[in-house]
């Protein structure tokens, strides 16, 4: 067998490593599977921060071999409680609870630490023959049947596609001239990890404060991870506060029912966007995760939404070469686009009427959205729905996400 | 993709070293509209994948190989007859056949070849006919796709494959079926509806019926072991197999007894 074009991918985060892996796994030793980061320099990595896995995205890391590396670290969520209250509110009145579980003994999300995820996934991906490499992509020269991608070492590969795993500040994505199309919210989410004296027994809460949303995520060992709203310029105050004036903040929304609190790591705030790319695809190019869009966290469904571009994506890519086909070519790549965009502009609407209609102190707003909770708290089946699609569960699932192999 | 021998074949067929330059940018434009998705060849682009997939599953069937396989047709030696700028070619020569691409228009062919250079495919592509092959040249793997509806005797057409079939190959075979409803769908609507083929691509009273595919076949030993129809769908604007076969369908043929 003649070796086939390389696949070349520019970024070595959550995205571009399972991406690896997926292709990797898909399509064995033919075609050569390269990902390109300068940060692949750093292993393992330090990223302090926690992300949510929902049951679908769980189901991928398992068919990629790499969840049992990390199940030891992660902390399912048993169950969720939703609030929706004023700051000076002595009492927090509950008005939707979920309890997390998706199938029997599947809950519908855990809580993982960035570092051992992406030091799983590295590793897979190295052992099972993925070229790592720790310098950055400098330019993609398209040319006839394939892309010429020269790499800042100096060096050069002969691809058919490369993939734009860069993140929100894509440069291979500005450079192929894609535009985007979003805004900047006014708030900047707060991330930091807290340790409490009492156990959370793998409920995560989140409360609809009126700056937005304030989200206790559990994570192992008594500590949970916060994602924390307010006004970009309050952030950007509290999380330059001393020790302990920071801690009367904390403990003032997070409240005192896991008893004494303590900040273990420090604050940082991310000032919160949304966007979408005009398009997901160039000539011999596909934007995967957040190259192609970032929405605002309320939900918690960002990396989700990336995964599941790296799901249909790989599956895109494998079906076409399994047939012979290139997979740089330009109805294949159509395909990928189809899939995908609408299902993020779909995301991004939801993510941004959530926010709209909980961070605000308007009254009026306050008791329509307290019925509607209300209400889908005492439905069942329409909970349900809401756990399958919190869950990325719903709409045309990539065959890894419903945890079968390519 | 007519069969009919193009009376100047022979005269420009593509031996690159004496076409002029004008001639080369002829060629490159014509593989370029083959080539591309969202030009005059978009229709053939859509039901391609579905053609490659009903072919390469057909073949790892026989053969006995794994589709999940990138070198699944490995070793096989494989005709397509009527293979214009090579779209099937290709693809089955990145999964490891040994390709044979044959076709009337000389222009096709030298389209062909110019694409496969540029992907640095090694193709055999001659410009001819089924008739006007060497009788004594056998293969593991025929392609007659959308090409009977077009040859002028299709017995004949079919005696000649079957005979280069090694024994133990298969044919596979698609074309448009002949009834009121391929009338409507094969020619009003893709020819003056949809536009999606120029006027006057199709005959109807060229189209072959399914049992008529299947006693030309008999005739020379081969049986149809698999058929399916493909059909399309205008919400999804994507084409599928479909146990209707009353428009287009495909068929695979292989020796019986």
């Amino acid at each position: 067998m003649t070796t086939q074009q390389s696949i070349v991918i520019c970024g070595g985060a959550f995205a571009g490593l399972a991406l690896a892996l997926a292709l990797r796994q898909g399509l064995g030793a033919g075609v050569p599977i390269v990902v390109a980061d300068p940060a692949l320099a750093n292993r393992p990595s330090r990223d302090p921060r926690a992300t949510a896995i929902v049951a679908a995205c769980r189901r991928l890391f398992e068919t990629l071999g790499v969840w049992n590396e990390v199940a030891g670290t992660a902390q399912p969520i048993l169950d969720m409680v939703v609030t929706d209250s004023k700051l000076e509110d002595a009492t927090r009145p509950t008005f939707l609870t979920f309890t997390g579980e998706v199938e029997p003994g599947e809950p519908f999300a855990h809580m993982v630490e960035n570092r051992y995820l992406i030091e799983a996934l590295a590793s897979r991906a190295e052992a099972e023959g993925v070229e790592l490499r720790a310098t950055a992509v400098t330019g993609n020269d398209v040319r006839p049947g394939g892309v010429m991608v020269s790499l800042a070492d100096g060096s050069t590969i002969d691809a058919s596609l490369l993939v734009a795993a860069d993140g929100a500040r894509s440069r291979l994505r500005e450079r192929a001239g894609i535009a985007t199309h979003g805004w900047e919210y006014d708030q900047s989410g707060i991330v930091v990890t807290v340790g409490h004296e009492r156990d959370h027994q793998g409920r995560a809460e989140e409360h609809f404060l009126p700056a937005g949303p304030f989200a206790i995520l559990p994570l192992t060992g008594r500590r949970s991870s916060l994602v924390w709203t307010e006004k970009r310029a309050d952030a950007a105050r509290i999380v330059a506060l001393a020790e302990e004036e920071f801690h009367a903040e904390l403990e003032q929304r997070f409240g005192l029912h896991l008893g004494e609190i303590k900040a273990l790591d420090k604050p940082r705030a991310f000032p919160l966007h949304y966007f979408v790319a005009r398009s997901f695809i160039a000539e011999r190019l596909a934007l995967v995760g957040d190259a192609a869009h970032v929405i605002h966290p309320i939900a918690g469904q960002g990396l989700n939404l990336g995964l599941k571009d790296v799901a249909a994506l790989a599956e895109t890519i494998v079906d076409a070469v399994r047939l012979g086909i290139d997979p740089g070519q330009p109805d294949v790549l159509e395909r990928y686009q189809r899939w995908r965009r609408f299902d993020t502009m779909a995301m991004g609407f939801a993510t941004n009427t959530l926010n709209v209609l909980f961070s605000n102190e308007s009254a009026l707003l306050r008791s329509v959205r307290d019925i509607g909770l209300g209400l889908v708290d005492r439905m069942p089946p329409l909970k349900n729905a809401f756990i399958r699609q919190a869950a990325g569960l719903t709409g045309e699932m990539p065959r890894l996400l419903k945890g079968e192999a390519l | 993709m007519t069969m009919q021998a193009d009376p100047s074949a022979n005269s420009s067929a593509a031996s690159e070293t004496t076409v002029d330059r004008a001639e080369i940018e002829k060629f490159s434009k014509l593989s370029q509209e083959w080539w591309d998705p969202t030009g005059k060849m978009a229709p053939l682009h859509r039901i391609n994948p579905l053609r490659l997939q009903f072919i390469r599953d057909a073949a790892c069937r026989k053969f006995e190989r794994s589709v999940r396989s990138l070198n699944c047709l490995a070793d096989l030696r494989l005709l397509d007859i009527g293979c214009g700028a090579g779209l099937l070619c290709e693809p089955f020569t990145r999964l490891g056949a040994q390709v044979i691409g044959v076709d009337p228009s000389a222009s096709n062919i030298a389209a062909a070849k110019l694409h496969a250079e540029k992907a640095h495919l090694s193709i055999d592509y001659r410009c001819t006919t089924v008739e006007d092959m060497d009788v004594r040249e056998r293969f593991d793997i025929i392609l007659a796709m959308e090409v009977v509806e077009h040859v002028a005797n299709v017995g004949l057409f079919l005696d000649r494959c079957a005979a280069m079939l090694k024994p133990g190959g298969i044919m596979v075979a698609s074309t448009l079926n002949r009834n009121w409803k391929s009338f409507a769908l094969g020619i009003v609507a893709a020819e003056y509806v949809l536009r999606w083929l120029p006027r006057g691509t199709h005959q109807w009273d060229k189209f072959v019926t399914p049992d008529e595919l299947a006693r030309h076949l008999e005739r020379n030993g081969l049986g149809i072991t698999e058929q399916s129809g493909v059909v399309y769908s205008p919400f999804a604007d994507k084409w599928s197999l479909s146990s209707d076969m009353d428009v287009n369908y495909m068929v695979v043929a292989e020796a019986v007894g």
